[in-house]
């Protein structure tokens, strides 16, 4: 079984959070910029505004909070996946470091683009 | 592994581990709909890739922002934005219906029933949803 790590219910509490905003946020999103405005189901929103939106301090952190808990939510549930779906307990450590470094990293990124932004 | 050195003998006990296939799940809906609920983190991943893009031709101007949604409307990228909004649609309604097994809330002593808990997710779901629509359409 797992090991019994201090860090383990954090990394729980983060899928949970993570999950709830990928329920919450990502539907819409995707909906929006994947589909609606792409295909011209719906007009899309001037770069103006956009930019005028995102330009927002507020805006940058919560999107900077969303793409983190999203990464670290999926982060997870895929360590899980190639635990048990795959069978793959054996290679706990390579895992772990996959997973969370591929977060983390997305992360990072998130944060370069959002803090260059405009 | 019975190699000379590690011989089965009769009084030493050996471990029964079956093996499992890989693909044990299969086998019935449920733990298929759970590999598939599984399976949502790498589209969330990329849609967090996907938005990105976007947040970052937004920086770049006008022509950046309408070149991204070109590339959003190219066959290949819709083809797996539709598979990724399944994936994601599967994950929002599984994660709000065991929402009530995850939170237990009391008023008044009582334990209030789990549909109401589901419930409640789904109406912040709506707000949030309208929220964003009116935000980033306005």
């Amino acid at each position: 079984m797992m090991a019994r790590k201090p860090i383990e219910p954090g990394l729980w509490i983060l899928f949970s959070v993570g999950g709830v905003v990928a329920a919450m946020f990502v539907p819409v999103l995707l909906f929006l910029f994947g589909f609606a405005y792409p295909l011209g189901w719906l007009p899309s929103p001037s770069h103006t505004h956009l930019v005028a939106l995102v330009g927002h301090p507020l805006v940058r952190i919560l999107l900077f909070i969303v793409c983190t808990l999203c990464l670290l939510h999926a982060a997870h549930r895929f360590r899980y996946t190639l635990y048990d779906g795959l069978q793959l307990q054996h290679l706990q450590e390579l895992i772990v470091l996959f997973c969370y470094g591929v977060a983390l990293v997305g992360s990072v990124a998130a944060g370069v683009v959002l803090w260059q932004f405009g | 592994m019975t190699t000379e050195r590690n011989r089965y003998t009769e009084f030493r006990p050996r471990w029964y581990r079956p093996r499992m296939s890989t693909w044990w799940w299969l086998k019935r809906w449920s733990s298929v709909a759970f590999i598939l609920r599984e399976l949502s983190s790498i589209f969330i991943a990329w849609f967090i890739y996907f938005f990105l893009r976007l947040v970052h031709a937004l920086g770049r101007g006008d022509a950046a922002y309408r070149e991204f949604l070109a590339w959003a409307a190219s066959p290949g990228i819709l083809a797996l934005n539709v598979i990724t909004f399944a994936f994601v649609l599967f994950h929002a309604v599984t994660w709000f219906n065991l929402a009530p097994q995850a939170m237990v809330v009391h008023l008044g002593g009582r334990r209030l029933p789990g549909a109401f808990v589901a419930g409640a997710n789904y109406v912040a779901w709506v707000v949030a949803t309208a929220f964003v629509l009116w935000i980033v359409g306005r």
